[in-house]
Parts: C-alpha cells; sequence; structure tokens
C-alpha cells in the first residue's frame, strides 16, 4: 500500500477515470435509447446502459448492488422485454424504420458499430476490474457487502420492503388474471389440446 | 507489474486449456453415447478416435462462413461471441485449487449467476437477427426457458449461501471442509442441476433447438466458424455448470481425508468435473425431451416451490443453531 506508485492522469485516479468513463457510456446509451427508431436496438442499447450502471456501482464499492443490477435488470427484466417484442412481432412502422441488411451499407455499418464498440470497452474494463479486484479497496473507503444490505433491508427499511412486495403481489395476481383465457376455468387451463 | 504479468498468463493457461478441452467433450460424448447405445461411435482418426476433434475442426474450417443476405449482418455475427465470451468470464471466478484461479471475487456467486442471465442474449439475438421463422421460435423459447429456470437456479444455491456465511466461491469450498453441502443441501443441489440443465440447453432440456421440431431452432441459419462457437459454448457451459456443482456442493478440490493424499487438489477437481459431465451425457442418452408447456408448468409449480421450501427449512434450521 505504497501511495506513490499511484498513477495519476491529469489529476484523477486510475479509478476515477474508469468511473467517469463508466458514467459516460450510461449516459450515451441511454440517449441512443430514447432517440433510437429501431425497438430491439433501442432494447441493446438498453442493456448497456445497465451493465454501465452497475460497473458504476461496482467501482462505488457496491459489488452487491452491481450485482444484483445485472441479474435482475440486465439479466432477466431486458430479456422479457425482448422476448415481448419478439412474441407480437414486428409493427408496422418498425419494420419500415429497420434497416435493409441486403446491401453491407454505411449506414448499416454505422447503426451497430456503436453498441458493438460500447459493449467491448465496458468489457474491457469489467475484465480489468475483476483481475484487480484488490484495487477496489484503495477507492473507496468502505465496501458495502451483502450482509450490510440485509441489515438495512430488514432492520430500518423492513416496512418499505413490505410495501414493495404487497405491489409485486398485486401485480402479479392482475397479471394472471389477465392471462387467463376467457370462459376456461383455472383447472382446465394443463388438459392436453388446450395449448395451440 | 510482475503480479499483473503472472495473472495474465494464468489467465492464457486457463483459456488455452479450457478450449481444447470442451473440443474433445464433443468427442467424449459422442464416444459414450456409442458405448451406451451398444455401438462403437467414432474410433477412425487416432488411437480410440481421439483426433476426431481435430478432424472437425478441419471440416469447420474449411466450410464457407456464409451470412444469409436476409439476416441482421452485425447481431448476427456478434450473437455467437456474446455466449462463449459470457460462459467464459464465468469461469474467472471458479477457484480451480487452493492456489489457481483467476480472481477471489467477494461476489463470486452473483457474478456467475450474472453471466449465466446475459448468456441468453446469445440465443435470443441469434434467433431474431436470423430473421427466419424456425430460428424466431427457437429464441423465444430460449428467453422464456433461461427467464424462468434461472429464477430457481439463483434460490438453490442460497441455501449453500446461508451455510457458508459468503459469495465468494473460494470461501465456499473452504466452509466444506467438515463436511460437503450435497449432505445437507440435497435438494437444493438436484433443483441447481435441473436448472443447470435447462441453462445450458441440453437435452432433455433442449428446446430452444429440438431438431425434429424446429429444424436446428436458433442456429438454423449458422454454418462454419459461427456454428462452432455455438457449439463449443454448449459444451463450455455444460463444464461451467459441472465447476460450479462441484465448487458449491462437493467440496470443490478438497476430499476426505485417505483420499486427499493420493492426488494433488487439481486433479481432484478435474475428476470431480468429468464425472458430472458424463453424468450430463448420460442424462441426455437416456431421457425423452419434454413438451414446451410441460418444461415450464414443470419449472413454476415444481421446482420454485421446492427451492423456496429448501430455502426456509435451510435458514429455520441454522436459526436453530443445528448447523452450529
Amino acid at each position: 500500500m505504497n501511495d506513490n506508485t499511484m498513477v495519476t492522469i491529469m489529476g484523477f485516479s486510475p479509478l476515477q477515470l474508469m468511473f467517469y468513463f463508466a458514467a459516460l457510456l450510461a449516459i450515451v446509451a441511454s440517449l441512443k435509447v430514447v432517440t433510437g427508431k429501431n425497438t430491439v436496438h433501442a432494447l441493446l442499447y438498453l442493456v448497456v446502459s445497465l451493465l454501465a450502471v452497475a460497473v458504476c456501482f461496482y467501482l462505488m464499492g457496491a459489488p452487491f448492488a452491481a450485482g444484483l443490477e445485472v441479474i435482475v435488470y440486465a439479466g432477466a427484466i431486458l430479456v422479457l422485454f425482448v422476448f415481448a417484442i419478439m412474441m407480437f412481432g414486428l409493427s408496422q412502422d418498425e419494420t419500415i424504420n429497420a434497416p435493409q441488411t441486403q446491401v453491407f451499407t454505411l449506414s448499416n455499418i454505422s447503426l451497430w458499430f456503436g453498441p458493438s464498440i460500447i459493449a467491448m470497452l465496458l468489457l474491457a474494463q469489467l475484465v480489468f476490474s475483476i483481475e484487480n479486484s484488490a484495487i477496489q479497496e484503495k477507492l473507496t473507503a468502505n465496501i458495502i457487502d451483502a450482509k450490510q444490505v440485509g441489515i438495512l433491508l430488514y432492520g430500518p427499511y423492513l416496512l418499505a420492503v413490505e410495501i414493495a412486495s404487497f405491489l409485486l403481489l398485486a401485480g402479479l395476481i392482475a397479471g394472471y388474471h389477465f392471462a387467463k383465457p376467457e370462459g376456461v376455468s383455472i383447472d382446465k387451463q394443463d388438459e392436453p389440446g388446450r395449448h395451440v | 507489474m510482475v503480479e499483473t504479468l503472472f495473472k495474465l498468463l494464468e489467465m492464457t493457461v486457463i483459456i488455452g486449456l479450457l478450449i481444447p478441452i470442451a473440443a474433445m467433450l464433443v468427442w467424449v460424448e459422442r464416444r459414450m453415447i456409442g458405448i451406451w447405445q451398444d455401438r462403437l461411435g467414432p474410433n477412425r482418426v487416432g488411437p480410440f478416435g481421439i483426433l476426431q476433434s481435430f478432424a472437425d475442426l478441419l471440416k469447420i474450417l474449411g466450410k464457407e462462413d456464409w451470412i444469409p443476405p436476409f439476416s441482421e449482418r452485425l447481431v448476427f455475427t456478434l450473437a455467437p461471441v456474446i455466449g462463449a465470451v459470457c460462459v467464459l468470464m464465468s469461469f474467472a471466478v471458479i477457484p480451480f485449487s487452493p492456489t489457481i484461479g483467476v480472481s477471489d471475487l467477494n461476489i463470486g456467486l452473483l457474478f456467475f449467476l450474472a453471466m449465466a442471465s446475459l448468456a441468453v442474449y446469445s440465443v435470443v439475438l441469434a434467433g431474431w437477427a436470423s430473421n427466419s421463422k424456425y430460428a424466431l421460435l427457437g429464441g423465444m423459447r430460449a428467453a422464456a426457458q433461461t427467464v424462468s429456470y434461472e429464477v430457481f437456479m439463483g434460490l438453490s444455491v442460497m441455501g449453500v449461501v446461508l451455510l457458508s456465511g459468503s459469495f465468494n466461491l473460494r470461501e465456499i469450498v473452504l466452509a466444506q471442509e467438515n463436511g460437503w453441502f450435497i449432505q445437507s443441501q440435497f435438494l437444493g443441489f438436484v433443483i441447481f442441476l435441473i436448472a443447470g440443465i435447462a441453462e445450458s440447453h441440453r437435452l432433455p432440456f433442449d428446446l430452444p433447438e429440438a431438431e425434429t421440431e424446429l429444424t436446428a431452432g436458433f442456429h438454423t441459419e449458422y454454418s462454419g466458424l459461427k456454428f462452432a462457437l455455438f457449439f463449443l459454448g454448449e459444451y463450455l457451459g455444460v463444464t461451467l455448470i459441472s465447476a460450479m456443482s462441484v465448487v458449491l456442493f462437493f467440496g470443490g478440490w478438497m476430499m476426505p481425508e485417505p483420499l486427499d493424499s493420493w492426488l494433488p487438489p487439481l486433479m481432484w477437481f478435474i475428476f470431480k468435473i468429468l464425472f458430472f459431465v458424463l453424468f450430463f451425457i448420460l442424462l441426455r442418452t437416456s431421457l425423452p425431451r419434454p413438451r414446451f408447456d410441460q418444461l415450464l408448468s414443470f419449472g413454476w409449480k415444481y421446482m420454485l416451490p421446492l427451492a423456496l421450501f429448501n430455502l426456509l427449512v435451510t435458514g429455520a434450521l441454522k436459526l436453530g443453531g443445528v448447523y452450529g
């Protein structure tokens, strides 16, 4: 732990630079989400943005939050979004806006060059920070681990957790109600031949 | 600086060994299936056909690397890479022996789950970018299947986390010094294994690529090296799930005392992984494929309550002081 080996670039430590870089990626990717025309491309930018936010969390000393960000948002919720978009097919205006891929044009490159480059940079950063997992201790004085998060959630914030779970339960019941086919009782759904 | 170089070397060696091993598994699988089905299997190339994977590689390299004109060109190319990279990244947190292992990340287990859930993009994007109906159906199946099964894959390993008190995989292995977690977490292990098969979409849960219904599912349009990358990703996934089972439930590199001194820890770890890989292959030869709605209802109606029950009982026993 000798501080004179720490390299500074323009007054920033490498970790600060990494943080601002990830934050910049998150902002750029989020902007691309709302300005893009193609739904699937916008969703993929949203994935990149969430991954960048996870890197920010990790660098700020909250590895547990970073892990959950990737698992819950990027890994589960957005997969469901992509699933829904694929399931309902391409809408009319989306087909018009979709890039014509018959020819490998310049505009075609620019559409996909962006996300690939951003994802690659993020990957490089992730590899770097994993390889130096000890480096994290130098950036932040205190690292919030899973145990502390748990103690807080089931201590002072217990009421908030309970209210959130009520909300989720209500959503679950509503979803179940809407998904039920009309005029069919629940027990009959499992009979073979019901599934088309 | 020397440390960083050493780490880089370690990473290179691990990746350099993993990929040929995954390729060799293709031969192992075909040969073992042959033996279990009372035939010989590939035995022409080299002694016992051991060079079969090499011949396959040469064949694949000689094929035309074709991208269908109707596909989304760049996503189409990117999809197999995402899959292979996510699986390879997961190996970064696996402790191979007391000294070998790329990273002791303090959220190692969460990192594994995160990479497993990101790997689904590979299949989904492949299905979407292929722009053909079979691939799209395969991709949609993969999305539904993976999202369902990763819920209780996460829940099933929480028992292990409760007992060891850590997300760090190395600490989880060390916590099993006085007895592997398979003793107290048998239910958790069974659920993890089933979810693992579904996550790596192997038979009997290979609905995304069920060739009897979907031609080849999400990789219908793929050929040449890109197809090989999907193939490699699948076998790396099998190795990864086996390695995770060993780390979480079977004591990692550790063995009970008389056996422990016979072989170095790394060898024990590899033998345990090999055992699970063979088990995966045996499952493939012996079980039929369920219908897709059966797969999903089995997951939500049986596996999820069982995983919650396992977590509840483990928590109660831990609070009751049974585990000390």
